[in-house]
Parts: C-alpha cells; structure tokens; sequence
C-alpha cells in the first residue's frame, strides 16, 4: 500500500481563488493511498516546504504530490525539498492547478472538480514512480576540431589553452582554409595572411594539438563524452617525420601546369606540392591524379632529387581510430558555382554572365589571389585572360544570394563589404581605373563597416550603381555589362575590362552527407542546424557535437572566430568535471520479451538503440535483442510506442503509470 | 478578479445530473504543456473540460492511450505537439504524426466517430491557440453529446 501525501497551494489567491483548496483536500484525503492532504496559502514558501518535509517523515510518505503552479515553474523546488527528507526526488510530482486549472476558468465547481481531477491522475501516476538515479557517463578529455580554417584553428587553439587535448583534421594539405587565400580583410585592411599564420603555426607546435592535415573524419560514433572516431590520413606519398620542406622535389616536378585549387583556378602548381609557400605542416603531397609516377609508372624525379629520401610511392592510406568528448564542426564554405553547372535542380547558375566562357568574369576568391601578394600575379591587378591591368573593373554583388529565383533566398551578408574592400584595393593598385559595383542594398551592419563603406565611396571614388545586371558580353576585348539603375530608372551598360561576381556563399558541397555520417541536423540550404537559434547558438542537437564558422550560416572572419572561441568554451564547460550527469528519464529494453523487430532502433531520433547478441556461456550467440545507450537517449519515448510487444519502458512514463493516470480520470 | 467572481455568482449552481463533456488530452512536455501553461500566464479563460496529461513527446503517445481514454468514458481525445519541425527531440512528431495517420484510418474502418479524436500541433508559444482549440473542441463535443455508441459497444460486450 502506497503513503502519499497531497500538499494543496493556494498560491496566494491565484489558485485559491478559483478552486475551493479546502475541499480540494477533503477529496484528496479521501483518496486510496493518501496519508496526508492538506492547504496551505504558499506550499513552495519555507514553511511550505517545511511542511511537505515534516510529513514525509512524520507520515513515513513514500510519494508526494504538489498541487499547485505547472512543473515548469516549481517541480525542481520542490524535489528538492523532498530529497532533504530522505526522498528520491522522482517520487515527487506536481499537479497543475494554477496554469491549466485556476487562472483559466472563472466557474469555481467546475475548476474544482478540474483540480481534483487533475490531483487524482498524479496521486495514480507517483503511487507506480520509481526511485531513478542520475545517470553518470564518463568524459573522455579530449576535442576532436574538424576543419582547419580560421575557425577550426581557434577552436583548436582555445581548447588547447584550456589544458586538453585536441585533434584537428583538416582535408587539404595545409590548414589555413579560405582565409588563407584572402589579401587584407575588412573594415582594417590587414593582411590575412599575416594575422592568420601565426595561428597556423601555433596550432601545428602546441604539443596538445595533434594535426591531421590530407585527412578526413570517416566515422563518427558513440555519444557525448564518449565519441569514437575513425580518421582517414589520406596518403601523402611523403614522409612528414623525414622531410625537411626543402622544396627541391616540387622545384624539379615536371608537372607543372595544375590549375591551383589554392589561386582558384588562376595560378598553377606541381604534381608533388604544397599548396601554398606559408602552408602548415610544410610538407608537400603528391596528387597522384596527376603524377606521372602514378599515371604511367615514370619520372619519380622527385625521389631522386628528395637527399633525405622522404618520397614514399607505396604509402596507402591509413585509417587512425581515436575517442573524443566533444566535437566541434568547423568545415566551412563553397562558393556557388555560377556556371551552367549546377549540383542540384534548385540551383540554375547565372548562365548570362559567362562566368564560365569569358576569362575575365571572375568570382571573389579569384579576385582575393590577383589582390594577394602570394597569389599568381604576386598582388598586381591583372586580369587572366591577356595580362593587361584593367582600368575599369565592374563588381556585382548578390550574385546567388537573395535570389529565390536562382535558388538561394538567403544573404551571404559578407559580400557587401568584401565587394567595397575589392573595389578599394583595386583602386589602391591602379590608381586610375575605375571600380563600379552593381547593388541590391548595402548591409555595413558590424562595427566600422558602415564606416568603411562611406570610405569606399568617399575617399576612394567608388562608384556605386543600384540594380541589377542582366547580362554580361564580349566588345573587342572589353566587356559589357548591361544592368539597370534603378536610383535614376534607367538602363545602364559599362564597358568593363575586368568583372568580378561576388557569388553567394553556400555550405561545403559533401556537407548534408558529412552532416548524416556525424548524426547532426541540416537546414533546408545545407548549413549545420543549431539547437537553438537564439540561446544556443553554438551546439547542436546532439550533445557533446558544436558548431564554429560558415558551415552554420554565412558568417565574416570575426563572427566565426568568435562563434569558434565560444564552442571552445562549451566544450571547456562539459570537460570541467570527470563525469556528466544526466536526467534518469531514458527508456530501457526487457531484453527477456524482446523479439528483435528493430523497430525501436528504427525510429529513435537519437540513434541511441543498437543490436545486442545474447550468447551462452560457451560464446554461442542465442539471439539478439535491442539495447538502449542510456548516454545517449533523450527519454523521448518515441522507441515504446513503436515496441509492438511492449518490450522497451521509459522510466518515468512507463505504460503502467501512462495507463494509471487514464484510469484515474475514468472514474464515474 | 473582481469580475471572475461576479461571472461565477450569476451562474447557477452545478446540477448532479447535467452532462458535462468529458475530454482528455495527451500533449507533449515541451510545446503544448508550456502553450497551456502560457494560456494560463496570459490568464486566457477556456472551457474546464478537458484533463491534460503530459507526455515528453507526441511520440510517446501509444495508440492505446488513445483507446483506453475513450474506454474509461472519455466523449473526446485531444493529441496536440510541437509543430512539425520543432520537435524537442527532433523528430518524435513525425514518429507520431504518421502513427495517427494509420491508426486514424483504422478507426474509421472500424466505423469509429473520428470527430472524436482531435489531433493538432500547439506551440509553446500558442497559449491563445491552445485556448481557442480546446473551446472549439468542448463546442464540438457538446454538439455530438456523450459518447454512448461507444459506452453501449463496451457494456454489450461485458454480457
């Protein structure tokens, strides 16, 4: 038999108002099991839950239900107080009477009978609550950053300065990522490579970040705290341990005409190479797409010319296995590829600017490597196609983005002013060309950008022509772009020697598979989803997995350094103690009922049930059920509807205290 | 609160005998509890018939809650959720959704009154959805009055 023990708030007036509390009590008092009903003016007051704490021993209670506010209000003080009597708190409940009953109907029976009714269900349901016990799962220490760029390194470098390991692996053959391609960034001008390799550098020396670059994560698995990770080092046919970075075998390489992915297309480079001379770890790799060594079993100068004998043709890749704690997602963007080809039907491409048969209509990140120092035309504005510097340039901003039409609603917010940093370097490299930027709107929103567009404008002579550009072709060996103005209400066609699209920017082309393989949620574009957009900004619904940079949303330098600092500390906070505790409301398999549909394993949201073989004593498999990871299982319950034979409960909401609560309201 | 009190002296007292609508509703903890609970911190007055009992997720909901509510009397069931796409645990609701569906359609072959059986999504931040929904849903199954096809099945099948 049951000991329970009923405690009546009037909250004041606000339930007592509307619901008679003293006859709330009689009723209850009268019910099977209860011990103790009684009211009280403030139940969640000292002398309140001094109340419920005396009675629990006075009473020998062995369940306590709190009618009064929504759970969501009171329910943890109120466990609480009942775990300062000896009570395991989950053999308390709450019935809400003030939200759903007394402030939301005005006939007092009626309320009353409400309350009674509502107070009868949870005396049912905490007479079949068991006693639960937070669950413990142990931390491994240790961070796993996937992507090397800007945010990636930050996150490595946080997470490393907090004291614990950190693995980053990053798929090319360098870290640095798109910001190692850019010259100077918005709104100070500073070179990018000259604030960012420092960090490159950093992360490859600190003794706790252990780097993978030509590496990508192939497995993820396990759950928060306790992830195991399969890495594929993807072969470098080059000994790290042993070379030296002379460069003598990527000097003598005969191969040399590759379209550099680094200088987008715009430079070259070897076979055997480093992407880039600042590139971290300095150790080249050799593309055996396009090594003779590999096409057609010849050459292997660079093994001849290599004195210290680094160059390995037979290495394979290698699969290496590690555990992590947490994860942080950092892989970035693509830009939209404008040309006719598209990787999806949404997306059309802007066939009328000829991007893809004009040399001259060139995308931002081209422009970035004609600006930079280090890029194919060592900083001077050149155009491709014949060398020549232009002397006038045509930019066009919103090219993809916010434009549903084309396939993309969104804006890629850093286009703006990287459009207005183009044309004012520009104009700082040719001082008598003219830079025209074709706009939709200017959004400056951050701090100095606003500033730094008027700059644009005002210092720098840049013309800024509102409206859109409809098509883009060849006059001699100018170009002309045909667009409106939509400021005076007039067509418009500059003759332009060089044009430069700012394209949208879009998740990583693999990045809605790599989102499946890890088990975190995409939006509908391809951009990681966030648990919430407001509040938590940086995690994602899977615990223990965060997100930093552009692969969650278009974001500029300072946002992913700062989105990338402030996962770090997110996965500082969850490694600040051994162990992580967890709520107990997570579902379990009677494994001697259990058939094995896999139904359960099917649908939980959480990948959290997995196939367990039973086998006898002599390591003979008898049969396999289901079983729940209690680390990862969000207590959602969506496992024991589906159970056809009933075999998984979910402690808390178990069937019997589901149908207990029904049963009571079927009284009459 | 002077008002409240004035509305429920001008009503007259409670018969024994005057059939009330008797509905119970299965929602989920994170969106259509906290809606109702919103309805209450906006103090936005509904109908008292209807007895709420809190799931974490729609996709807990056994269908056999749904029978075993009409089983002990109940003239209406209510099953309302996160919204879909806002599930708290990702995607419970379509766990549930698609339930229903088969399960609706198999009580509709049954011959089942399905005006009965409410299914809807309430966000937590609905409360007045939430209140117009279970006015519209008392209105509904006062028109239709007890549920005694179902009670008369249930005794005949006692004999």
């Amino acid at each position: 038999m049951s000991r329970i023990g009923v405690f009546i708030c009037h909250c004041g007036e606000n339930i007592a108002r509307t619901v008679d509390c003293a006859r709330l009590a009689e009723e209850s008092g009268k019910l099977p099991g209860v011990m103790v009903s009684v009211d009280y003016k403030y139940m969640c007051s000292d002398p309140g839950q001094n109340m419920i704490k005396r009675a629990i021993a006075e009473h020998k209670l062995d369940g306590v239900v709190v009618a009064a506010c929504s759970p969501h209000m009171h329910e943890p003080t109120f466990r609480a107080a009942v775990v300062q009597s000896g009570m395991n708190p989950y053999l308390c409940e709450m019935a809400n009477i003030r939200e759903h009953c007394s402030w939301v109907h005005t006939d007092r029976e009626l309320a009353t009978e409400k309350a009674i009714d509502l107070v009868r269900v949870m005396v049912e349901k905490v007479k079949r609550n068991q006693e639960l016990f937070p669950i413990r799962v142990p931390i491994t220490k240790r961070a796993l950053v996937i992507g090397g760029g800007i945010a990636g390194i930050q996150a490595a470098l946080d997470i490393a300065a907090g004291g614990h390991e950190v693995i980053l692996v990053e798929r090319q053959p360098s870290v640095g990522g798109n910001m190692a391609r850019l010259s100077e960034t918005f709104p100070t001008l500073d070179c990018s490579q000259c604030i960012l390799t420092p960090r490159m550098v950093e992360v490859a020396r600190d003794p706790r970040i252990t780097l993978y670059t030509y590496a990508e994560v192939e497995e993820v698995e396990g759950f928060v705290g306790n992830f195991k990770v399969k890495i594929r080092q993807k072969a470098k046919s080059v000994n790290a341990d042993i070379c030296n970075g002379c460069g003598d075998c990527w000097n003598k390489c005969p191969m040399k005409k590759i379209p550099s992915e680094f200088d987008a297309g715009l430079g070259y480079r070897t076979a055997i190479y480093v992407p880039f001379p600042q590139a971290v770890p300095n150790t080249p790799v050799i593309d055996r797409e396009h090594c003779l060594k590999f096409l057609k079993d010849k050459c292997g100068v660079c093994a001849k010319v290599c004195t210290r004998g680094a160059i390995d043709y037979e290495m394979q890749d290698e699969i290496i296995e590690a555990e992590v704690g947490a994860i942080v997602v950092a892989t970035g963007y693509d830009l939209y590829g404008i040309g006719k080809e598209q990787p999806n039907e949404r997306w059309k491409g802007y066939g009328e600017y000829n991007y893809d048969t004009y040399k001259d209509v060139i995308n931002g990140i081209q422009f970035e490597r004609l600006l930079s120092a280090s890029g194919p035309t060592q900083g001077e504005v050149r155009r491709p196609s014949d060398g020549k510097v232009p002397k006038s340039v045509a930019f066009i901003a919103c090219v993809g983005s916010r434009d549903p039409e084309k396939g993309i609603e969104y804006c890629s917010k850093i286009c703006c002013m990287y459009v207005a940093k183009h044309a004012m370097l520009y104009k700082h490299k040719v001082h008598d060309g003219q830079p025209y930027i074709f706009y939709m709107d200017i959004r400056a929103g951050g701090k100095n950008y606003e500033e730094f567009v008027r700059r644009a404008v005002e210092e720098d002579g840049v013309l800024y022509i509102r409206g859109r550009v409809s098509k883009i072709y060849k006059d001699g060996d100018q170009l002309v772009v045909v667009g409106a103005d939509t400021l005076s209400d007039s067509q418009v066609q500059i003759r332009a020697d060089l044009v430069v699209l700012a394209t949208a920017m879009v998740p990583h082309k693999n990045a809605y598979e790599f989102a499946q393989k890890i088990g975190i949620a995409c939006g509908s574009e391809g951009f990681y989803s966030e648990a919430h957009p407001k509040l938590r900004p940086v995690e994602t619904m899977t615990a223990g997995i965060y997100l930093a940079g552009a692969c969650q949303a278009p974001k500029d330098i300072p946002d992913a350094v700062a989105q990338a600092s402030a996962a770090a500390s997110k996965v500082q906070l969850l490694f600040s103690s051994d162990e992580l505790e967890r709520e107990p409301i997570v579902a379990k398999v009677n494994e001697v009922t259990c058939v094995h549909c896999r139904n359960c394993i099917r649908v939980c949201p959480y990948s959290a049930i997995d196939d367990k073989e039973i086998r006898d004593r002599h390591g003979n498999l008898i049969r396999m059920v289901a079983e729940v990871n209690e680390g990862m299982c969000m207590g959602c319950g969506t496992c024991v509807a589906a159970c056809p034979s009933k075999s998984v409960q979910l402690a808390g909401f178990n069937d019997e205290q589901v149908f207990a609560e029904i049963l009571a309201l079927g009284h009459e | 609160m002077v008002s409240d009190e004035m509305e429920t002296e001008g009503k007259p007292a409670l018969s024994e005998k005057e059939w009330q609508p008797k509905i119970i509703a299965f929602v989920c903890n994170w969106c259509t509890y906290a809606g109702a609970d919103l309805a209450g911190t906006s103090r936005i007055v509904y109908e008292p018939h209807v007895r709420v009992i809190k799931l974490p997720c729609t996709g807990r909901i056994d269908v056999s809650f749904i029978i075993k509510a009409f089983e002990q009397g109940a003239d209406g069931v209510m099953v309302s959720g996160c919204h879909p796409g806002d599930c708290h645990y990702t995607a419970g609701n379509y766990h549930a959704r698609r339930r229903f569906a088969g399960f609706r359609d198999l009580l509709e072959f049954c011959g089942f009154d399905m005006r009965r059986v409410i299914f809807s999504w309430v966000s937590a931040a609905e409360g007045k959805k939430w209140a117009d929904l279970v006015n519209e849903v008392v209105g509904k199954i006062r028109e239709l009055g007890p549920f005694k096809e179902y009670q008369n099945l249930l005794a005949q099948s006692a004999l």
